[in-house]
This record gives C-alpha cells, sequence and structure tokens, in this order.
C-alpha cells in the first residue's frame, strides 16, 4: 500500500524501535553471561567463561538441570501422542460433545497458571504429588498439550482427508491408514507440536514454584528464588543457554512447518 | 447408522486420555478452589465477604484491572504498526519480522523478566549508560516500582497482540484499498475507513488476550515490582504461601476466573474464540 514519504519514514523509525524494544533484552544477556566481573556490569570489563563454570560446578545447578530436561523429555513423549490422538478425533468429528472437547483442551491457555498452579499444589497434596517428579511431568503434560492439539489440527485441516479413506478402502485398517498415509503428510506439524511442549515444559516457572520441591526443583523454580535474593551472573549463563535452546528449537519447528504447506 | 455410532465412539476415545489430562489438572483443580472458598466446617461466604469489604483485596482488584489496561492500551499502539508493517512489506522482510516477534514469544517469561532487571536496575545497563553520556547523575528508579513491571510485561505480552493483529490484516483483500485508491481516496482516507474498520476483529482478538494474560501475571509483578502494591496473583500466592490461607487464596482465584471468564464469553459474541486462541 502507498503511504505519504513523512508517514513512511515515521513508520519504519517507529517500527524498528519497536523491534529493537523486543529483541535486545533477551540479547543482551548473552554478553554479560561472558563477563568476568562480580555484578552485572555492560559492556562486560574482560570476557571470561567464569559464570558457566560456576554453572557446571554447582551441584544444585546440575541437579535442576537435570531435572529440567527429564521433564521436558517426559512431557514431550506424553504429551504428543496425547495431542494427536486429540486433535485426529477433533478434525475427525463434528459433533457438538467433540467441539467442547476442542474448547476443554485449549483450556490451560486461557485459564491464569496461578490458579491452575494453585488448584494443582491443593490437589497433588491430597494424593502426595507434591516435589515428585510424576507430579511435575503431569502438570507439565497438561500446560504443553494445547500447543500440540493447536499445531496438529491446523496441520491436518489441509491434509486431504480422501487420502485416508481411499487407504482404507483398499484394505488397510484405521491404524495402519493412519500411520501410512496421514502421519508422513502431517510429521513437521507433530515435530512443531512436539518441540513447542518441550520448549513450555522447559520454560515452566509459576506450576513448578507450588509443587516442585526436595530434589525435584526444575532449574526456573531455583532460578527464581535466587532472582529474588540477589542477581547472581549464574543466572546470566543459564538464562543464555535457555534462549539459544528457544531459539535454535523454534527455527526448526518453523522451517518444519514450513515444509508441510 | 450403527458405523456412524461406533465412529464417534472411537473418536471420543482417541480424545479421552488428553482430555482426563485436562480435566484432572485444570477442571477438578479449579473446582476444588471453589468448594474450599465456600466451605470450610460448613458452608460460608466469608471468604467473598472479605474480597469485597476488606481495602487490600479490592483494592488489588483494581490495581490489577488499571495496569492490564495500561499494558494492553500499551501493547495496542507498539503492535499495531508492527503487525501492519509485517502485512505491507516484501516477503524477506516479513519473515525478518515476524522472528523477532516469534523467538522472544518462545523465550521463557523468566528469562525475560531476569533480562529486564538486569537493564532497569540501580546499576543496571540502562543507568550506567544514561551516566556514561552524562545524562543524569544520579542512577533512576526504573525498577522495583509500576514503571519497571509494565515495560517488562508488555515486552513479554506484545506478541500476544501482534500475531492475531497480523492474522486478520494478512487476510485484508488487497483489492479493496486498490479499489479506495483507484476511486481516489487518498492514503489515509483508505487506511482510516477501509484498513482500519476491517482489522478490528484482530484488534479484539489481541486486546482481550492480553488483558486477560495480564489480570493473572505473575512472575513479572513479583520480580519487577515493589513488592508493595500487590497484583490479584501475588494475593493468591501470599494466601497460599506466607498466610496459609487457603480459603481466601481460592475466593480470590475464583473471582479472578470469573472475571476471564465473563471476558471471554463477552468477546466470543463478536469474534468466535478459537480465532482469538488458535493464532500462536
Amino acid at each position: 500500500m502507498i503511504m505519504a514519504r513523512p508517514v513512511r519514514i515515521a513508520c519504519i523509525v517507529f517500527c524498528t524501535l519497536v523491534l529493537l524494544y523486543l529483541i535486545l533484552p533477551i540479547l543482551i544477556i548473552a554478553p554479560m553471561s561472558f563477563s568476568s566481573a562480580r555484578f552485572l556490569t555492560f559492556p562486560p570489563p574482560s570476557l571470561s567463561l567464569r559464570w558457566y563454570q560456576e554453572y557446571v560446578g554447582n551441584a544444585a545447578w546440575m541437579q535442576a538441570t537435570r531435572v529440567t530436561l527429564t521433564v521436558a523429555a517426559l512431557t514431550v513423549v506424553i504429551a504428543t501422542p496425547l495431542g494427536v490422538a486429540a486433535a485426529y478425533a477433533i478434525s475427525q468429528s463434528r459433533t457438538r460433545i467433540m467441539r467442547a472437547i476442542h474448547i476443554i483442551l485449549l483450556l490451560p491457555l486461557v485459564v491464569p497458571v496461578i490458579i491452575t498452579a494453585v488448584g494443582i499444589f491443593f490437589i497433588y497434596a491430597r494424593v502426595g504429588l507434591v516435589a515428585t517428579l510424576s507430579g511435575l511431568v503431569f502438570a507439565n503434560v497438561m500446560l504443553a498439550l494445547p500447543y500440540v492439539v493447536i499445531s496438529v489440527v491446523a496441520g491436518l485441516q489441509s491434509f486431504d482427508a480422501t487420502q485416508e479413506m481411499v487407504a482404507r478402502s483398499l484394505g488397510m485398517n484405521r491404524l495402519r491408514s493412519f500411520f501410512a498415509v496421514t502421519l508422513p503428510q502431517i510429521k513437521a506439524s507433530v515435530t512443531a507440536g512436539a518441540i513447542f511442549a518441550f520448549i513450555s515444559a522447559m520454560d515452566e516457572t509459576i506450576v513448578a514454584l507450588f509443587i516442585s520441591g526436595g530434589q525435584y526443583q526444575p532449574l526456573t523454580k531455583r532460578m527464581f528464588t535466587a532472582l529474588r535474593d540477589e542477581i547472581d551472573p549464574t543466572i546470566a549463563a543459564i538464562s543464555t543457554m535457555m534462549t539459544a535452546v528457544s531459539f535454535m528449537l523454534v527455527l526448526l519447528a518453523s522451517t518444519r512447518q514450513r515444509k508441510d504447506g | 447408522m450403527r458405523h456412524q455410532r461406533r465412529e464417534q465412539g472411537l473418536m471420543l476415545a482417541l480424545a479421552s486420555p488428553a482430555l482426563l489430562v485436562i480435566l484432572t489438572l485444570v477442571v477438578l483443580p479449579v473446582g476444588w478452589l471453589g468448594w474450599q472458598s465456600i466451605y470450610h466446617d460448613g458452608f460460608t461466604l466469608e471468604n467473598y465477604r472479605r474480597i469485597w469489604s476488606e481495602d487490600i483485596y479490592w483494592r488489588s482488584f483494581l490495581l490489577t484491572f488499571e495496569i492490564s489496561l495500561l499494558v494492553t492500551l500499551l501493547a495496542l499502539l507498539l503492535g499495531y504498526p508492527i503487525a501492519y508493517a509485517a502485512t505491507i512489506v516484501s516477503k524477506g522482510w516479513r519473515v525478518f519480522i515476524l522472528a523477532l516477534v516469534i523467538l522472544p514469544f518462545w523465550t521463557s517469561v523468566l528469562v525475560r523478566a531476569y533480562a529486564w532487571l538486569a537493564l532497569l536496575q540501580r546499576t543496571g545497563v540502562l543507568n550506567q549508560l544514561l551516566e556514561y553520556i552524562g545524562v543524569i547523575d544520579e542512577p533512576l528508579a526504573l525498577v522495583h516500582n509500576s514503571f519497571g513491571t509494565v515495560v517488562a510485561t508488555v515486552h513479554i505480552l506484545l506478541p500476544f497482540m501482534v500475531l492475531p493483529l497480523y492474522g486478520t490484516m494478512q487476510k485484508i483483500p488487497n483489492e479493496l484499498m486498490q479499489a479506495g485508491a483507484s476511486l481516489g481516496g487518498s492514503p489515509s482516507h483508505i487506511f482510516w475507513r477501509v484498513f482500519l474498520p476491517l482489522s478490528l476483529p484482530g484488534v479484539l482478538a489481541g486486546a482481550t488476550l492480553v488483558f486477560v494474560l495480564c489480570l493473572g501475571f505473575y512472575i513479572t509483578p513479583e520480580l519487577l515490582g515493589d513488592g508493595r502494591t500487590v497484583m490479584v496473583s501475588m494475593l493468591v500466592s501470599r494466601n497460599v504461601e506466607l498466610y496459609d490461607q487457603w480459603g481466601a487464596a481460592s475466593a480470590v482465584g475464583i473471582v479472578l476466573l470469573a472475571a476471564v471468564g465473563a471476558i471471554f464469553f463477552a468477546v466470543s459474541r463478536f469474534v468466535p474464540l478459537d480465532r482469538v486462541l488458535g493464532q500462536k
């Protein structure tokens, strides 16, 4: 669309500033994490890997990292098949019940996490799941399910369902036709959903604050507690690594999704 | 007929494991909160009466609404031009702009709150920079107040505004603008009379998402706020962690949820809900 020249320049400047506001704060953590200084200073006086060594040498951080990775991996392994099955059902069936189920499956995105967190804490306290690994995984599966469902439902929308019908009319059973015909064509959406589930579990903080404890505290909970006390540059190192992982996974997911068309 | 019923049963069976997870970890806990808010050795509305009558409670609700409104307006102000730009630029630039929106979206909220803490604190990057170039002598108090909270919260919620906006704008047919131009409309006239009205569903979807998410936001006010101004989410967590007042925490949570539900219900009459949610 055409725009008057001054308007155009103003718009470009404004948009550039907003985009910088979006991305700079995230990027600025990286140089700070390579600083040799005790306090966060920018630019760093000299470069060092001090805070990364501190992180690797600290048993509590290492244990927290193990918890985060375990929880995220298990979340992906559980949430992906559950989400794919549900998304398949949602896209195949147009009944009113299924539409209601679709909305219920997206509830974790709508209900404020603080409310779910406290509610889960009350329930877990009754059944003895507080401060357990399985409790943490279960909660993260719940939070990650909407991402898988959204991604796979979108993938199935662009998939021509008659192909599966053809496979079945040629004698394949439902399960085989799904794995042989449908799944390969929505593979990218499934991968993207799984990646988002992983990131969601890796970044989850609020529920973990309430229900995790003891040796099963994920990174985010330890970071949050440390942040309340003082600004420890070790957290800059951990943040940088988490951001790098997120960035790589998102880029992977988006190149995948583009392949689905 | 029988075949159809079997088909429906199969689909329900496929969806049920996921449904079960959501029911036990969202619906059941929320139901439990509701029960706990009205039952403590007998039925009581004491917890709700307190929200109504005690200053700290309703003031916290008021403050949360004000901050959420401010955050939503700012996000709209910053987000609309970005979404608009992404709509009209060439494909390469579009990918670039959207990447700069989506990458922060998938970066941990905690990491972003930490980044703002590092940027805005007294000895933070911004204060050092301003002192270095001689604009200020004393470090400014940029964080541990509502300024810091709002700046960081807008940063975190901005993608939730841009993505639905972009989704709507991208579907506005370009021919309409060309038609407007061929009929002699000036660019600004076409924008205000054709493009803007057609983008309003996106505005509504984005604003709803940002407002509702902000109502329940916890991490940024807790880390970047001053500790004295208590948002609703902090009211919930403090009643659980510090005061062991589970009934009070439950009641606050239920009121917050009711507000969120009412907003979504009202909005769903104008924009279908799955469009509000499905933009991620």
